[in-house]
């Protein structure tokens, strides 16, 4: 191998010395013929080197130019901010347009630092592509008018919802609603929900929106009005309604043909506002829920319920442990969507009935049983793609005094500038009991909500 | 006492109840009977039974002429996602409003996220639009992960049909060679049908039209139009006064004759736009079904190609 290389050198230096040989051979043989070619080809030399003398400037300037418009703004001061880094008053320049747009760049000691920023940037990037889908929905709601019986404040931001959801395993999801609100922070819901059980079951596991009903199911910001139905705070516990700690199982039941049907059984901890209070551990309430769908047609359908609800009534161990509150639900709702324009028209109607039987001690101190009945119809109108009206009627009596019955009835006006964003109008007229059987106090108000989205786009309801 | 036991025999039912769902077990695989096949939408549904022929049934949960971006999570589609062994969709979050919780409640492992049965065709499309740099809602209802309506480019169609190919031959390896025949056939008709296709496009090439959403880019690009503007000032945002009146200008500008717009979108902007311009207004469906007769993926760009070129020649 080594013979070959060095007679491959030798023949390559005695080609090279023939070749410079024989320019020189010619000249030797040659007159002024051979000189005036040889004063053309250096003028030709000559003039290629000016030639590439004067390409080199002009890419010396551009990459001037470019370095300069690359590091205009970082280059006037050594300190580099990293995305993470901490502003502090004083690290900026206090006058930005002071910075000389000519500073001489040093690339050397920015590139190291940028390409730790890139490194840093990068290594977030990738970890996030596991973090769970983030939302937040701010709710900001506002009231003037009269109401003497349940006053609401004039401005509040009346809560912002942490919205954090993910695939936790390949059998089981997970989603938390977390509020924060004007008085505190609630998980309004956090639950796992297991997805591939046998036997068609569907469980979840944690704190969550009782079954019962459609209202008690419906987050604030996805409800149709500002407002919850006043049955809903008079015998169901208000706004954050059944919502507790607790199992659930849902699964299909058998149907005749072209019905969904579909069961459900939740047993909570047996604390939910003021429906419910758990004095010892077996204080749990239950819930259960029967639900059928059916198509209509294409674009119609219609959505049955019926729920139970048992509980701990909140009088405390003190009074006995046998003072219950049983509530039942019946619910209808009747859709109309055209699909090919259900981005423009829709409608929808819905209806709940409760009932109440509330065991409480009577004012002489003798067990009684209150039984209310409460009731709400609403419905709602798309007129196009940005406006919505409704309207809601409202009855609903006290269930710790079902002869004090509240009425009221609502009119709203939604205007939506994208899905993400919502600002809604509602008048509301009350006919509310006081103390008394038969006194009442009049509320006429106006409310008025702005909603707004960010983060990852959440399921819609249904 | 009665009923302070209440709460503790209700647990106790529960928990039976579990355990005897546990024991009841999956329902046993159907022997050899047609897979069932749900998809998102209509093409894909489409592409599944060129493929799949006699030995699956597909059915898709949204309709040909409606908005694939918002679908109602009806509990009627439960029971077929239920019944399903795979589910095709399109991704890219078009379905990010409806979907997840119909496939949470399907109590279909089949079909969970992940599973073998889900099946994801935008990793087998090219993808046009993907954002680069920051991705805000100031843009609109954007798809951070790209143009989801990818279907609309042939080429695609024949990635997504090979890979439906694959997935159906993995389920039935029994059924290998029937699926790869379907293939075979299906690729061999569509490449005859887009060179009849491009042939019939050609004398339009590089004519500009304006759309109502950005539905079309692979449509577009594969047939040599040239989209140069938008009914919507952004994706999902209705037609503002401002943007329409800088859109008739702009196809004033450009001479834009046509404007496409999609079966499930307002024609009443678009008219006023077309009055003003001299323009047609196109009403195209951008999937199968969308018309009585677009009963399968070719006569989907059979209809649309044929309508397009009746716009093209009625404004030149």
């Amino acid at each position: 191998m080594k013979k070959v290389v060095m007679v491959s050198a030798i023949l390559f230096l005695c080609c090279a010395l023939r070749a410079q040989e024989s320019p020189a051979g010619q000249a030797s043989g040659g007159n002024s013929s051979a000189v005036s070619v040889q004063e053309t080809r250096m003028r030709t030399l000559e003039q290629q080197v000016r030639t590439l003398a004067a390409e080199v400037a002009v890419l010396r300037g551009e990459l001037k130019a470019v370095r300069d418009a690359k590091s205009a703004e970082p280059a006037s001061d050594p300190r580099i901010l990293l995305t993470s880094a901490h502003v502090e008053p004083g690290m900026l320049p206090a006058n930005p347009s002071s910075i000389p747009a000519s500073a001489p760049p040093d690339p050397a000691p920015g590139a190291p630092q940028m390409a730790q920023t890139q490194t840093y940037g990068g290594a977030t990037s990738n970890a996030k592509l596991l973090n769970p889908d983030i939302s937040l929905i701010g709710d900001f709601i506002g009231t003037a008018g009269r109401n003497n019986v349940s006053p609401s404040r004039s401005l509040e931001l009346h809560e912002s919802e942490v919205g954090m959801q993910a695939i936790i395993d390949p059998y089981a999801r997970a989603d938390a609603f977390i509020s924060f609100g004007e008085t505190g922070v609630n998980v309004e819901e956090a639950y796992v929900t297991f997805t591939s059980l046998p036997a068609g079951l569907l469980m979840k596991v944690g704190k969550m929106r009782a079954d019962f009903g459609k209202v008690n199911t419906i987050h604030n910001h996805a409800l149709p009005y500002i407002d919850r139905p006043l049955a809903t705070n008079n015998l169901v516990g208000g706004e954050d309604g059944i919502d507790d700690a607790g199992i659930s199982i849902t699964r299909f039941l058998p149907a005749p043909k072209n019905w969904f049907m579909e069961g459900t059984a939740q047993v909570f901890r047996g604390d939910s506002s003021t429906v419910y209070a758990a004095n010892r551990r077996e204080d749990l309430s239950v819930v259960g829920h029967l639900r059928g769908y059916r198509d209509l047609s294409e674009s119609t359908n219609l959505d049955l319920g019926i729920s139970y609800s048992r509980g701990h009534s909140n009088l405390g161990f003190d009074f006995g442990p046998n003072f219950l509150t049983n509530l039942y639900g019946a619910d209808a709702t009747l859709r109309w969507k055209p699909l090919r324009r259900a981005i423009y028209k829709n409608f929808l109607f819905r209806t709940e009935l409760f009932w109440s039987a509330r065991d409480q001690l009577s004012p002489v101190n003798i067990f009684q049983t209150q039984h209310a009945f409460g009731m709400y119809s609403s419905a709602e109108y798309r007129v196009n793609r940005r406006w919505t009206v409704g309207g809601r009627f409202d009855r609903s009596g006290h269930a710790t005094n079902a002869s004090l019955t509240d009425t009221g009835f609502s009119g709203i006006l939604t205007y939506w500038p994208s899905e993400f964003s919502q600002i809604r109008g509602q008048y509301r007229f009350g006919h509310l009991a006081v103390a008394n059987p038969g006194d009442f106090s009049l509320a006429n108000e106006f409310l008025f909500q702005f909603l707004f989205v960010m983060g990852a786009h959440g399921a819609h309801p249904f | 006492m009665h009923r302070c036991s209440f709460g503790t025999r209700l647990t106790a039912v529960f928990t039976a109840l579990a355990f005897l769902g546990a024991l009841l077990g999956p329902a046993p695989a159907r022997a050899a009977g047609k897979l069932k096949i749900m998809t998102a939408t209509t093409d894909l549904a489409a592409l599944a039974e060129e493929v799949g022929g006699e030995k699956i049934e597909a059915e898709s949960i949204a309709r040909g002429y409606q908005d694939p971006h918002f679908v109602d999570a009806k509990p009627s589609f439960l029971l077929k996602l239920k019944r399903a062994d795979l589910l095709i969709v399109v991704g890219l979050e078009l379905e990010i409003g409806w979907l997840p919780p119909l496939i949470t409640q399907s109590t279909n492992p089949k079909i969970q996220v992940g599973a073998p049965g889900y099946f994801d065709a935008s990793r087998f499309a090219k993808i046009l639009e993907i954002p680069t740099g920051q991705v805000t809602r100031a843009e609109g209802d954007v798809h951070p992960l790209g143009n989801p309506h990818y279907w609309l480019d042939p080429e695609n169609g024949l990635r997504i049909a090979k890979g439906i190919a694959d997935k159906l031959t993995e389920m039935r390896p029994e059924d290998a060679v029937y699926f790869a025949q379907r293939y075979a056939d299906f690729e061999q008709r569509l490449k005859q049908a887009v060179e009849r296709w491009l042939a019939e496009v050609k004398p339009y090439a590089g004519r500009k039209i304006v759309t109502y959403h950005r539905s079309w880019p692979n449509f577009a690009e594969h047939f040599h139009l040239n989209v140069v503007g938008y009914v919507e000032p952004r994706p999902g945002i209705p037609p503002s006064p401002q943007h329409t009146v800088e859109l008739m200008q702009l196809m004033k500008r450009e001479s834009v004759k046509v404007i496409v717009v999609e079966p499930y979108f307002d024609l009443k902007t678009p008219n006023a736009i077309a009055r003003e311009t001299g323009a047609q207004v196109l009403v195209l469906p951008p999937s199968v079904g969308g018309e009585k007769e677009i009963t399968d993926y070719f006569k989907l760009f059979d209809y649309d190609i044929s309508k397009l070129k009746q716009a093209f020649d009625a404004t030149h």
